[in-house]
């Protein structure tokens, strides 16, 4: 008797508490904010960075309204998962590009907008007369007795153990269906190594690998280009640190790289050529 | 505060992410944008499972993130394929097929 | 017990058709309903019934091989046709063996006829039941009475003789299988007409003949004048068809029978109303009209003689234009009946008498000519059946004296022709009797008998004729006796012309240089039926004539002629007077024909009379059909094609183009740009909100 009078007290919600109100009027404008500032970014990085920001405020209001189950899924696998998965699409697709935002359609921006105000207009209007006549909420204390998780996976293993099975093919399917899209057809035979190597010493130019500047230092080496081991310098290397200072000081043997070349630098060896000009 | 004020946020957040498929033209934009509606019809159906009183509400909304999902893995190997061809991830240049 | 289903039903059904044909009787002549009990009623109430046991004997012994009539030249009709070019060799002999045949089997019925009482002889043959409809019943069967025992013989005899002159006459002609194939499908189908024992048997023989006979008339269908010829025949009896159509449903309407013995016994027991008796005669005088060329569709006939000249003897002088005079004199109880058609029937064959002798005088052209005075003899008989009771056996005894003597003089005609290279302008012709002895004997013999010189049968019939137009008494009969008489005069006149121009006077022709004639006798394979017909015309019409023969004959089937000796003009004053108007015809066309000399092409107009003009072009008769028929009929038909065109057409092409033209602008619409679409969605859905909005808040 006594439980039941409490849980209808507490079931009954007509207002949330302070705490709750607090939060919801901090986070609803910085999701709002977030979603207005994800449409409108150029940048799509940045879109994405705030449409993160969007979905920790849902989160946020689901474990306020008694779903922590889902503010957890929501933050790992909205915001974690799916989110990243975006972001990587947007790496591959290219960062650097920003978005024009010049509408090419003639009046999509005004119909649009006309639109998208009339419908939210539409919506939030009669909304909001529903909660001036003072809706009430059922609450969840009732439903979530032993466990929110508890009480979802029971529902979920018996009232929606069909619709479950079927999601979980949908997931199978569509992750197949991802790598097939994925896939890319190799019209060619794969490259060797052999095949690498030679194509690298056939188009001449360096072999190996360009030193660091000042690999033999001296005071203030990192000004310095880098000697060679046969002595002189080499001409590709420490272009930042040559560019960096005004002059090259007592670079006695810095000769130019024909004579780098005279010394017998190792010409590229599967040319075949083998011979010193 | 009324537990509706939640339904009127996730009205506002749906309706921008509508206008924002109507307005950008990067298809992960629009995608994002899709999202964004997603999450927002979630937020209702959380909502109105605290009204209701009863779960059913959130199991919807754990289905819709599920199926989102999926349609993300999809939709992104789409776009992936068609900038792969086109260069291109804008929507509007895949207008092949019309009149 | 079980009742026979079959049984209740043809019960019912009998019933049903017998309350009908009651209640339309009744509706028709409040008469009727204190006759109920008599005969005639009983006759027609129950029209399939009555047909045969009550009218008329059943076919038995000889006469069940009355079919064979129509059969033995069907059957040749349709060898020739569907056996092809196999039967060239010997078509025309199978084809006349065919209608040789029919002719025997017509005689030994003739004879068998003869034999029997007079009340016997009406023999009717049911063939089967032709269209068995509930309340509609009409069976196929043959009549063999007296009236269509002497057609037979007029039809299978006159027909086997040009047969066998058609065999000389299309002797070199590349289609004589397929002629002498058309004449015995003409022989079957006017045999079908004559036999028929209902109107509708009648109408199919009628509609048959007249497909022969435009098959015929174009036989030469390469030459645009007889193909047109043709067509204007078929068109003009269509015309008078249609006639012949509605008096038959009118019939059934009225009666609820076509059946010879149950439409005129109701008409002679005065069942059917007057004014519907009317209307029924004059639509068959307007079928009667078409098929015979008489006025006001006479237009056909002349020109159909582009058609080979045999065919001209038999289908159009001698046999099929004479269907209309058969069609009267065999509905004859609804003509005693009715005054006002009959005389209409008589005012047509007067007028047409005069129409036929004035164009017969203006024309050249020997076939033409002959044309024009079939017109004018065919009114002869229309005038004599017009005249009611005591004048249809005259009728058919002209029509059967005609028949002889027309029949010849087409023959001698198609002999000429034939032996002056096809030439049939008479300007062109002139002394040609010492070249062509037998043609010029039979052909005289013919046209003695035409115009009248006793006791040649033209003589006989036509005399009586005009005797019966006077007896008829008052203005109108000697209006009528004398138009006759002065038609008389006038076919003297131009038969008189057209014999002297052919056969006497110098020759104008020329048997050396470029348009050389060697004219020659023609074989005896075409005299000898040219003899034969003549030995007709000089005998048939003294034999029909004197004695009254013809007329006891028919009079079962006609009526009797009433003799009540109440001459208005004594029979010995109208035959002089006959006589000396033919004789003042012979005067006129001699001195101007043989005395003064003839030129040897025609006057042009301007140079000749008004009347000659008129006459010239068939008293402006075509002018009259293209003005007032064909030219609105042309525009009409250009107007419903402009609005086919215009309307119907643009209405279609239009809605196809307007739908065509939106369909286009809408597709402008599908600009490929997924936002468009996603905007329409949006579109859609605010819809959707404020719908359902709407009907939330009422």
């Amino acid at each position: 008797m006594s439980a039941q009078i409490l849980a209808q007290a507490a079931g009954e919600i007509t207002r949330t508490s302070t705490g709750e109100a607090a939060t919801f009027w901090v986070l609803a404008p910085v999701a709002v904010l977030a979603a207005l500032g994800m449409v409108l970014a150029r940048n799509a990085v940045h879109g994405a960075l705030l449409l993160v920001t969007n979905f920790f405020c849902l989160a946020v209001f689901y474990l306020l309204q008694d779903a922590p189950f889902l503010g957890f899924v929501q933050i790992v696998v909205y915001t974690g998962a799916i989110m990243v998965l975006f972001l990587f699409v947007l790496m591959l697709v290219g960062v650097d590009s920003s978005d024009s935002l010049v509408e090419t359609l003639r009046g999509q921006r005004v119909a649009a907008i006309v639109l998208g105000v009339g419908f939210a207009g539409l919506l939030v209007f009669p909304i909001g007369g529903v909660i001036n006549n003072g809706t009430t909420a059922a609450g969840l204390t009732a439903a979530n007795d032993g466990g929110n998780i508890q009480a979802i996976a029971r529902l979920l293993f018996t009232d929606y153990v069909l619709a479950f099975e079927i999601v979980s093919a949908l997931l199978i399917i569509a992750a197949v269906g991802a790598m097939i899209l994925g896939h890319r057809e190799r019209v060619d035979g794969k490259v060797t190594q052999r095949e690498m190597l030679r194509r690298r010493f056939a188009e001449g130019g360096r072999v190996t690998p360009i030193p660091g500047p000042a690999v033999y230092a001296r005071p203030e080496g990192t000004r310095l280009p880098a000697g060679l081991p046969g002595g002189g310098t080499d001409p590709g290397a420490g272009q930042g640190a040559r560019e960096g200072c005004g002059d090259i000081e007592g670079n006695g043997d810095g000769d130019n790289g024909a004579g780098a070349h005279a010394r017998g630098n190792p010409r590229p060896v599967g040319a075949g050529k083998g011979t010193d000009r | 505060m009324n537990p509706s004020n939640y339904l009127i946020l996730a009205a506002l957040l749906f309706t921008i992410g509508a206008v924002g498929v109507l307005l950008r033209r990067n298809a992960i934009v629009v995608f994002m944008c899709v999202e964004l509606m997603l999450n927002a019809a979630n937020l209702t159906l959380v909502t109105f499972s605290r009204i209701n009183g009863t779960l059913d509400g959130q199991i919807m909304a754990f289905f819709v993130m599920v199926v989102a999902a999926a349609e993300v893995v999809i939709g992104l190997a789409i776009i992936l394929t068609i900038f792969r061809t086109r260069r291109s991830a804008s929507v509007d240049d895949v207008n092949l097929l019309k009149y | 017990m079980a009742v026979h289903p079959t049984a209740t039903c043809q019960t019912s059904t009998f019933l049903v058709a017998t309350c009908l044909t009651a209640a339309s009787s009744m509706s028709i002549s409040p008469l009727t309903t204190s006759s109920v009990t008599t005969s005639p009623m009983t006759r027609y109430a129950m029209p399939h019934e009555v047909g045969h046991e009550v009218g008329y004997a059943a076919a038995s012994g000889v006469f069940s091989a009355t079919w064979l009539l129509l059969v033995l030249p069907l059957a040749g009709a349709l060898i020739l046709l569907l056996g092809g070019r196999r039967t060239d060799r010997w078509g025309h002999l199978l084809g006349t063996a065919a209608s040789a045949a029919s002719f025997v089997v017509g005689l030994v019925l003739f004879f068998e006829l003869r034999g029997r009482g007079a009340e016997d002889r009406q023999v009717a043959q049911h063939l089967f039941s032709w269209i068995p409809v509930n309340g509609f019943q009409v069976d196929a069967g043959l009549l063999f009475d007296q009236l269509s025992a002497v057609f037979v013989l007029l039809i299978t005899g006159v027909g086997t003789l040009i047969h066998v002159y058609s065999i000389g006459y299309m002797a070199h002609d590349p289609g004589r299988r397929r002629f002498f194939a058309y004449m015995n499908l003409f022989l079957a189908s006017m045999l079908l007409l004559v036999l028929g024992d209902n109107f509708l048997v009648l109408y199919a023989g009628w509609e048959l003949v007249g497909l022969s006979s435009f098959l015929l008339i174009k036989f030469w269908e390469y030459k645009p004048a007889a193909a047109t010829a043709a067509n204007k025949a078929f068109y003009m009896n269509r015309v008078g068809d249609v006639g012949l159509a509605l008096a038959i449903m009118l019939m059934f309407a009225t009666v609820g029978s076509t059946n010879y013995d149950s439409v005129l016994g109701a008409a002679a027991a005065d069942i059917i109303g007057y004014g519907t008796l009317t209307a029924i005669a004059l639509l068959l005088l307007l079928g009667a009209c078409g098929k015979s060329g008489q006025f006001p569709l006479q237009a056909w006939l002349p020109d159909a003689m582009e058609g080979p000249t045999p065919i001209s003897a038999l289908i159009h002088a001698a046999t099929m234009v004479t269907a209309g005079v058969y069609l009267i004199a065999r509905a004859s109880p609804i003509f005693t009946e009715t005054q006002a058609a009959r005389t209409v029937v008589v005012i047509i064959g007067a007028v047409t008498i005069v129409i036929g002798c004035v164009i017969g005088c203006a024309y050249d052209d020997i076939k033409k000519v002959l044309a024009y005075s079939t017109v004018s003899q065919i009114g002869y008989m229309f005038l004599a059946v017009g005249l009611g009771p005591a004048g249809y056996a005259l009728g058919i005894a002209h029509l059967l004296a005609h028949g002889f003597f027309k029949a010849g003089l087409f023959l001698g005609s198609g002999s000429v022709i034939h032996a002056m290279d096809d030439e049939q302008d008479m300007r062109k012709y002139g002394g040609l009797w010492r070249l062509m002895p037998v043609t010029w004997v039979t052909f005289g013999l013919g046209y003695l008998a035409i115009i009248g010189l006793p006791p040649l049968s033209g003589f006989f019939t036509k005399d009586k004729i005009i005797e019966a137009a006077f007896d008829k008494g008052g203005t109108s009969g000697y209006l009528l006796g004398l138009t006759a008489l002065l038609g008389a005069g006038i076919t003297a006149f131009y038969m008189t012309r057209l014999f002297l121009l052919t056969f006497h006077g110098e020759r104008r022709w020329s048997s050396s240089g470029e348009r050389a004639k060697h004219p020659h006798e023609s074989p005896t394979v075409m005299t000898g039926p040219m003899a034969l017909l003549a030995v007709g015309s000089v005998f048939a019409g003294g034999l029909f004539i004197v004695g009254g023969t013809l007329q006891d004959w028919l009079a079962p089937v006609l009526g009797e002629s009433h003799e009540e000796g109440a001459h208005t003009l004594s029979p010995a004053v109208v035959t002089a007077l006959t006589l000396l108007v033919a004789a003042g015809g012979f005067a006129g066309a001699y001195l101007r024909y043989q005395v003064r000399p003839v030129e040897a092409v025609a006057r042009p107009d301007s140079e000749v009379g008004l009347v000659t003009v008129a006459a010239r072009h068939d008293l402006y008769a075509n002018t009259f059909n293209e003005t007032v028929f064909m030219r609105p009929g042309q525009y009409l038909t250009r107007f419903l094609v402009w609005l086919d065109t215009v309307g119907v057409d643009g209405l279609v092409r239009g809605t196809a183009a307007g739908i065509g033209g939106l369909s286009g602008r809408l597709r402008r619409t599908q600009t490929g740009f997924v936002r468009s679409y996603a905007l329409s969605m949006l579109g859609g859905a605010v819809l959707v909100v404020v719908a359902a909005l709407l009907v939330r808040t009422g």
